[in-house]
């Protein structure tokens, strides 16, 4: 099915990717000729199978709702593109005026 | 024989006798990795100095249990050079997946697996090449450089643990790690004459391994035989209470205890099944015939093998290319700039009059600029898939027809114990000849995700060469049965001298 570059603009807004005017058009032809591909699966009738998400038969693993140790917080932001002058918090520019 | 030449029990020996040292051997590896990886390109991040350091202290611990009689006690890795691809997190040693949007993280932890290798005396030489968070079949995906096939430099060593394949191919690591979440371990082991083994979904922790696909991605050894393979398997499979997927079931990693020595027919009783759908168009003559006869090897060996069906093998690529994409468009939402990675930032100007959008538009160019084409495209096919009035024609449809791809292996498996056939169609191709067509790049996987997708194991094995390029044979079991794959897969192995065969480097 063909895609339109309205259509990839929309996901690539949805996606929070910036793309050029090249490649939105290159991602335009590619998209569209991998969909046509996937279209093949319309073959199946899958209407009394049920989806699989996971191969694995299990649900809801807990464990107990104990503290365990956890990395100082020098380690967590030891690779922040920027963080506070104390370096307890990540930080990023204010979006909401005072 | 050289000392980077040797695989994980032939080096043990040596360490445990005191014929060699880890520092010698590592020290040879390293050696070999400067000689040749200007050419082979494998790695993106070497260690030597901490490698040196580690190899120091694993002699000590030799020379400890040498003195108490006691080598046999030794931890199953203890001096052994490794490789590790740089999908898996490694503590203070950067850790880029291949992209550009991670150039300069170093991660605070290491993945559940280096824990392990670590633990059982592995040394780290390195992080290797990939194709940018594993998105794949050439390891041209990476954002630094392509990775040369040893057998011929001007051809990809496959993907995407590429690097990781090479550097095994090319004795510049005893083994390495890597990722399968489509084939990415299988496919690069036979384009380059190794052992590459995707344990069952659920064997082997992914904590602190970089998501690509969450309900296929595993994490799996490239190795210069099959009993290195195994013993590899040994140390990393098991529950980890960090990863919920993960679970405790038994595999015998002893792969000698598996085939009695001087058995005629060691694989007597073993019911072989070969796909007649692995065997049509597009699969190349040379490959055909080398998968053919290991097959004949096996009959010989005592194996039965009889013709099976998995009908919709045909659609594992259209699915794998739906489900994949859109869990990754997921997974990698993570990335913009906040926590770690890449941050780009809109003019002062914009943030000035409307510092909401201009936040919205840091972050576009923080990934529009990260992420590469592959990834880029990939996140835009998932986000598509899972998108309002698409989800049920793609996505839903896709978990359909996955279900009816693990139900042929149900059903093949009620007749036989393994599936054999060629891990990929065609051998190495040139570097360039498929990069610009993403479904011909997507093609090479063909016979690698139907397994992925049902979640059980598979190893590919060097069978043969076609035009002196390798060929892979794919050996598949039920789920957790890697004992019996393991088993079928040595016997071959010990009846043939493929994977002792090395690159002209």
């Amino acid at each position: 099915m063909a895609l339109t570059r309205v259509q990839v603009q929309h996901i690539a807004e949805l996606a929070k990717l910036k793309l050029t005017a090249e490649e939105t058009e290159r991602m335009t032809q590619q998209l569209s000729a991998i969909l046509d591909y996937a279209a093949r699966l319309q073959e199946l009738d899958t209407a009394a199978i049920p989806p699989t998400a996971s191969v694995v038969p299990l649900h809801n693993v807990l464990r107990a709702d104990v503290i365990q140790p956890s990395l100082p917080p020098s380690a967590v932001l030891a690779n922040a593109p920027d963080k506070d002058d104390g370096g307890e918090f990540f930080r990023v520019k204010a979006i909401l005026k005072e | 024989m050289k000392l980077y030449e040797l695989t994980i029990h032939q080096a043990r020996a040596l360490l445990a006798r005191g014929e060699i040292s880890a520092s010698e051997l590592t020290r040879a590896v390293l050696d070999r990795i400067n000689a040749v990886d200007a050419r082979v390109q494998a790695y993106l991040t070497l260690v030597a100095e901490r490698a040196l350091e580690q190899a120091h202290a694993a002699d000590a611990q030799w020379a400890e249990h040498r003195r108490a009689g006691k080598c046999g006690e030794t931890p199953p890795l203890l001096g052994i050079p490794m490789a590790i691809k740089d999908e898996i997190c490694t503590r203070g040693v950067r850790t880029t997946a291949g992209s550009k949007i991670l150039d300069n993280f170093v991660p605070p932890y290491d993945a559940t697996v280096m824990e392990k290798l670590y633990a059982a005396g592995g040394i780290l030489l390195g992080k290797t090449n990939q194709d940018e968070f594993a998105m794949g079949s050439s390891t041209e995906n990476s954002r630094y450089f392509a990775t040369h096939n040893p057998w011929d430099l001007e051809r990809v060593p496959g993907g995407s643990s590429g690097g990781s394949a090479a550097a095994v191919a090319a004795d510049e690591a005893l083994f390495a790690l890597g990722t399968d979440t489509g084939g990415s371990v299988r496919q690069p082991a036979a384009l380059t004459n190794t052992v590459g083994l995707r344990p069952t979904y659920g064997r082997v922790s992914r904590y602190g391994v970089i998501a690509f696909a969450s309900s296929l991605d595993q994490v799996g050894p490239i190795a210069k035989d099959v009993r290195d393979a195994a013993t590899i398997l040994g140390v990393i499979a098991g529950h980890d209470p960090r990863e919920a997927t993960s679970v405790n079931v038994p595999v015998e990693v002893h792969v000698e205890a598996l085939i009695k020595a001087q058995d005629l027919a060691p694989l007597h009783g073993v019911r072989v099944g070969v796909p007649r759908e692995y065997f049509g168009a597009g699969l190349q003559p040379g490959v055909a015939q080398a998968v053919r006869a290991a097959i004949r090897v096996l009959e010989a060996l005592g194996a039965a093998t009889q013709e099976v069906t998995l009908p919709h093998t045909d659609y594992s690529l259209p699915t794998y290319y739906l489900l994949a994409p859109a869990e990754a468009s997921a997974n990698l939402a993570r990335y913009d700039g906040v926590k770690y990675g890449l941050r780009l930032e809109e003019s002062n100007e914009m943030w000035e009059v409307t510092p909401a959008l201009a936040w919205g538009a840091s972050v576009r160019a923080t990934r529009g600029e990260g992420f590469g084409a592959e990834v880029k495209r990939r996140i835009m096919l998932g986000t598509y898939a899972l998108s309002a009035g698409y989800y049920d024609a793609y996505y839903l449809k896709a978990q359909q027809v996955r279900t009816l791809i693990k139900q042929d292996f149900d059903r093949a498996f009620e007749q036989v114990d393994v599936i054999v056939g060629p891990t990929s169609p065609i051998v190495a191709f040139k570097i360039g000849e498929r990069a610009d067509d993403p479904l011909q790049m997507y093609l090479a996987d063909v016979f690698t995700l139907g397994q992925a997708l049902a979640g059980i194991p598979a190893i590919s094995i060097p069978c043969g060469f076609d035009q002196g390029l390798p060929v892979g044979l794919q050996i598949a079991a039920r789920a957790f049965d890697e004992t019996r794959l393991l088993q079928v897969a040595y016997a071959y192995e010990q009846a043939t001298e493929w994977h002792t065969r090395k690159p002209g480097l």
